[in-house]
């Protein structure tokens, strides 16, 4: 463990040499009952010691460009080099978001362009960029549902999610002052049409749908699902988590969705950043289009670029200024590098390589991980540990912290909730056939070697910079800041 | 194009076999017909890297940055000087890569600032507890008021005039879906009216929000105001510019329930508006309702101090409908050029820059309106931001400034239509005396020249 | 403690929780096999003294480090007394789920619902 920044402070030491006074001093400027009495307890350190503690920091983490990253649901694919340049550039960078529309051309432009080009990988005409992550372009979603209807004088409280759904739908759904009802599921991984139809009335404002699902599995009853809830005049509404497996083969528009958010920060490779910045913009359709945030990028018909702040009808704005341009830079740089050829490969592969690596898994360790859904997969898929459980007694979470000392990053465990010992694997378009060989044979040899001796994957990781660490502890009597 | 991808038409082959699949367009046949894309995305074909660096090269230098003008630009971020180390040490692919630390045992780095970032909010802000980021500063205002509306379900919210037009904004729209009513408190004098606030408190108020210093810049008497927010239980709840924390008494000195802002201005670029970080800080009886990803500190099996994420039956991963917030995705890379700042300014650092900061700041003041044609919107104290009103159009006014290569800030009259001649000036370290000095000239002839024009 | 058990001396919910009698009060908690399925508890929010709680409706939660279940209410009643020891000591309802690790004592308002309770060979019988 490396001691905090703050433990390595000295009283005296510092790295910052003020810029000086440069300017007749008034010592009356702010009266003293405003004034601060002690300064913060910030560090004392010089700058060789800063850089070098965050460097070591640096060196306790896996990460993407030095390994296998199979997060499903994540879409952990490779952040080109070349985004992080183009993001640096002064003009992008030291843009200030209050400068006048005339004097930020080249942005408007580049959020103009990257907005029509979302729109047509998501076959709906209209994208507004505003939104910060995914959860808020959820938000956005659900709040524009609720101008819908009230603009139509409707006034609906349910909304339905799958009980397969990423934990942020339901969680959106209460804050947008919603109620939350849960869909079933059917034998095929989709959404169990019949349950659909028996909790489906004219209070149910929408359903939230990802599609291929969190179980890897396209929907084939998209169309049939899109005509109940449009029946009733409610939304459907299309979580863009796994968007990485359709481009160029199927777009939310022609399934019906209304409203669609994207992650930047997963199918257009903004780099996570351990845990941010992403961005979550949103796509809708014709009837949704007025409620759109605000500002909304526009072009002129002198074909100059503006911010558009005149929408009435406009839910309003979920954050400051005009959304996480440092990302759009990224993303837009991804797109014009991969053009649409470049995009419709991107899901033929990553299809591929889930489906390749599901069948060596079936291979080489079928009988103790099977597929929780026997079926082509999209881009991700599940496993269920259940097997594996009952016959060698290690659980999921041992395999995965086990995987750890053969240098992988483990797939995400325990999702979707309704699969016993549940592993969701999401490979990416940009793994090679070595790497997802390599992987599998890494879960064959855990798993004969947990048939010698469990204890191994049980009392994994060995070689990681700490082992299991006392979650239980933490949450019992939280220390969540350094005491001074 | 192809890109970023390795699979041969050799993979492709021997892939496909193992898979037990004739092609790829097999891997797709649970896509019904009727809603596959039956022609190519209508994008330009992928172009080569060094095409896509000019393009976009070429679209940036279309913009007019703060490396273009000397501009006084603020009104909620603001063109301080990020250090060089800032941008060697948060490129780091070990930083910049991984994904949220689900695993902890190999991702002690990303916690460990995670526990670091959360020990600065707290001493800057003065609570005892703080998340590790949400989106930025107005959704962080947002999300305290969903707090607040966990904790009391009462009806209405109070906010100030002088919060940031964008924090109103988005407490408006997200606080519309769960029905709870927004009312301005107007502002007098510059800061907000505390007879008003006193008349429209009450019993059924869930939450006060004020801004320190508010949207003119003015330094508001919390000590005032707190006791009045608080009166009948509503929380009170404290927009703050954390460059001003040097010099300004914290929320934590005024009992401030919940503190939140603007994370940009420490070692942030400005990047056009995003991505930066929210801060949000508390009293230590809304760690179980607080937003967000929180790391705590522990100990591994073998004794070893270590870090994990923490109390996280808040979230919604785990309790979904009934999570504290829905957010997930935060903005842990900008955090770490948060606390990576902070460390740079140190202890001294960040009292010296402020007391910078309120110098200049006084300095512009005066010097500006000294001018013909401008003078101060308010009397108040202010730290790094303050309001003038013009005797000229504004926008014209800003139109000519520009011509001469400086911004000379942030025009009210969209925001505040009680100041239409209202603009507001901010400094940073970056800007010097002569740049003050300068824009006093530029502003002084503008402003004489619109006036010139009327009379002519 | 490792070893499944089940006492004699209280009765069963459905939904693993016990009820001892003791007059027209009657002390709750969760049974062995739901602290087995939940983990290592480690927050309990409890209800308050004096909140009437309704038989098979929830009337607390208890958090695991990734998990948090609702407590069913076993009969109907209002709570008299929460135990103080859990806000410290929450692992007590692992250690002792039918001793330390009680949750509520309640003053039942309709006996008559005890008649819908299992005892210990029935409860035991529909884990299996």
């Amino acid at each position: 463990m490396t001691a905090t920044i703050f433990e390595k402070s000295v009283a005296g030491r510092r790295a910052f040499v003020a810029p000086e006074v440069d300017v007749p001093r008034d010592d009356d400027a702010l009266p003293e009952r405003f004034r601060r009495a002690e300064p913060p307890r910030l560090p004392e350190i010089a700058e060789p010691e800063i850089v070098r503690h965050y460097t070591t920091l640096s060196t306790k983490n896996f990460h993407l460009d030095k390994g296998f990253y199979p997060l499903g649901s994540c879409t952990m694919k490779h952040n080109p080099k070349l985004h992080e340049r183009v993001a640096a550039l002064p003009g992008h960078a030291r843009l200030h978001p209050l400068q006048a529309p005339a004097r930020a051309q080249g942005a408007l432009q580049l959020m103009w362009e990257l907005q029509r080009a979302l729109a047509e990988i998501a076959g709906l005409p209209h994208v507004s960029l505003h939104p910060a992550a995914g959860s808020q372009g959820e938000l956005a979603g659900v709040l524009l549902t609720r101008a819908y209807h009230e603009a139509r004088n409707e006034h609906r409280h349910r909304i339905l999610t799958p009980d397969t759904a990423h934990g942020t739908n339901p969680a959106t759904v209460t804050m947008a002052g919603y109620e939350v009802v849960k869909v079933g599921t059917d034998a095929d991984g989709g959404v169990d049409v019949d349950d659909l139809r028996s909790k489906v009335d004219d209070d149910v404002a929408s359903l939230m749908l990802t599609n291929p699902n969190t179980l890897g599995v396209f929907d084939r009853n998209i169309e049939e699902i899109a005509s109940v809830m449009h029946d009733v005049g409610a939304t459907l509404y299309y979580d863009g988590a796994n968007l990485n497996a359709v481009m160029g083969r199927a777009r939310p528009g022609d399934m019906g969705f209304d409203i669609v958010h994207y992650n930047l920060h997963k199918t257009f490779t903004q780099p996570h950043g351990g845990g941010g910045p992403g961005a979550g913009p949103i796509a809708v359709s014709d009837r949704i289009e007025p409620y759109l945030p605000r500002p909304q990028v526009v072009r002129r018909d002198d074909g100059t670029f503006d911010l558009d702040y005149d929408r009435p009808e406009s839910i309003g704005r979920l954050r400051g200024f005009q959304g996480n341009f440092g990302v759009f830079v990224r993303s837009y740089a991804y797109i014009l590098s991969l053009g649409a050829d470049g995009l419709a490969d991107v899901s033929d592969t990553a299809v591929l390589n889930a489906n390749y690596l599901m069948a060596r898994l079936r291979e080489l360790a079928g009988e103790h991980l099977p597929a929780a859904f026997d079926r082509t997969c999209m881009h991700e898929f599940v496993l269920t540990g259940g097997p594996m459980k009952k016959a060698l007694g290690i659980r999921t979470a041992d395999l995965a912290k086990r995987l750890l000392d053969k240098g992988f990053h483990p797939p995400t465990v325990y999702f979707p909730l309704l699969v016993d010992e549940a592993l969701l694997i999401e490979p990416t378009e940009t793994e090679t056939k070595e790497t997802l060989d390599a992987f599998a044979e890494a879960i064959a040899e855990i798993l004969a070697e947990a048939a010698e001796d469990a204890s191994i994957a049980k009392e994994a990781p060995h070689t990681t910079p700490v082992r299991r660490l006392d979650e239980a502890g933490a949450a019992k009597r939280p220390v969540i800041r350094q005491p001074l | 194009m192809s890109r970023y991808t390795s699979a041969t038409d050799a993979d492709r082959e021997a892939m496909l076999e193992r898979i037990g699949a004739g092609s790829i367009d097999e891997l797709f046949a649970d896509i019904p017909a009727s809603v596959r894309l039956d022609r190519p995305i209508d994008l330009p074909a992928g172009k080569p890297e060094q095409e896509v660096y000019g393009y976009l090269r070429d679209l940036a230098a279309r913009n007019t940055s703060a490396e273009d003008e000397i501009t006084f630009l603020g009104a909620g971020m603001y063109d301080h000087y990020v250090p060089a180390l800032v941008d060697a040490l948060i490129s780091r692919s070990e930083f910049l890569t991984p994904y949220t630390p689900y695993q902890p045992e190999v991702s002690q780095g990303t916690l460990q600032l995670m526990f670091e970032y959360q020990t600065a909010i707290s001493e800057l802000t003065a609570l005892p507890v703080s998340n590790s980021t949400l989106y930025e500063g107005p959704s962080a205002v947002a999300s305290a008021g969903w707090l607040a509306r966990l904790e009391n379900k009462r009806p209405r919210f109070l906010v100030s005039r002088g919060l940031h037009p964008h924090s109103r904004e988005a407490l408006a729209t997200t606080s519309h879906g769960y029905g709870t009513a927004v009312e301005q408190i107007p502002l007098a004098g510059g800061v907000t009216d505390a007879d008003a606030l006193r008349e429209a408190i009450g019993e059924d108020v869930s939450a006060v929000f004020l801004q320190q210093p508010n949207f003119l810049g003015a330094v508001e008497d919390l000590e005032r105001l707190a006791p009045i927010a608080r009166e009948t239980g509503a929380l009170l709840v404290v927009q703050v510019d954390p460059m001003t924390l040097g010099v300004l008494r914290p929320p934590g000195d005024f009992d401030v329930d919940i503190a939140v802002g603007e994370g940009q201005p420490l070692g942030n670029r400005l990047d056009f508006g995003g991505p930066s970080f929210g801060f949000f800080a508390a009293q230590e009886r809304f760690l179980r309702r607080m937003p967000g990803r929180i790391a705590g500190e522990t100990t591994d099996v073998d004794g070893r101090r270590g870090f994990v994420l923490t109390l996280q039956t808040r979230e919604q991963h785990i309790r979904r409908e009934k999570a504290t917030h829905n957010i997930t995705t935060a903005q842990t890379l900008n955090a770490l050029a948060g606390v990576i700042y902070l460390s740079w300014l140190g202890r001294k650092g960040i009292v010296e820059l402020g007391d910078l900061l309120l110098q200049r700041t006084a300095y512009a003041r005066r010097t500006l309106t000294a001018l013909d044609g401008v003078e101060a919107l308010h009397d108040q104290p202010v730290v790094r931001e303050f309001a003038v009103r013009l005797a000229a159009p504004v926008d014209r006014v800003i139109e000519r400034c520009a011509e001469r290569g400086v911004n000379p800030g942030y025009p009210l009259a969209a925001d505040y239509e009680e100041h239409e001649d209202g603009l507001l000036v901010a400094i940073t370290e970056q800007r010097t005396r002569a740049d003050i000095d300068r824009l006093a000239d530029v502003l002084g002839a503008a402003v004489a020249a619109e006036r010139e024009a009327v009379h002519a | 403690m490792a070893d499944a058990t089940y006492p004699d001396d209280v009765k069963y919910h459905p939904e693993h929780d016990w009820a001892r009698i003791d007059g027209d009060v009657a002390t709750f908690g969760i049974t062995w096999y739901a602290q087995d399925q939940l983990g290592e508890v480690v927050f309990v929010e409890p209800p308050e003294v004096g909140k009437s709680v309704s038989k098979d409706e929830p009337y607390a939660e208890i958090e695991s480090v990734k998990a948090v279940s609702d407590v069913v209410a076993p009969l109907s009643g209002e709570i008299v007394e929460v135990n103080a020891l859990l806000s410290d000591s929450p692992e007590k309802i692992n250690e002792d789920p039918y001793g330390d690790g009680w949750l509520v004592k309640v003053r039942l308002s309709d006996t008559s619902e005890l008649d819908d309770l299992m005892d210990r060979e029935a409860y035991e019988g529909s884990l299996s």
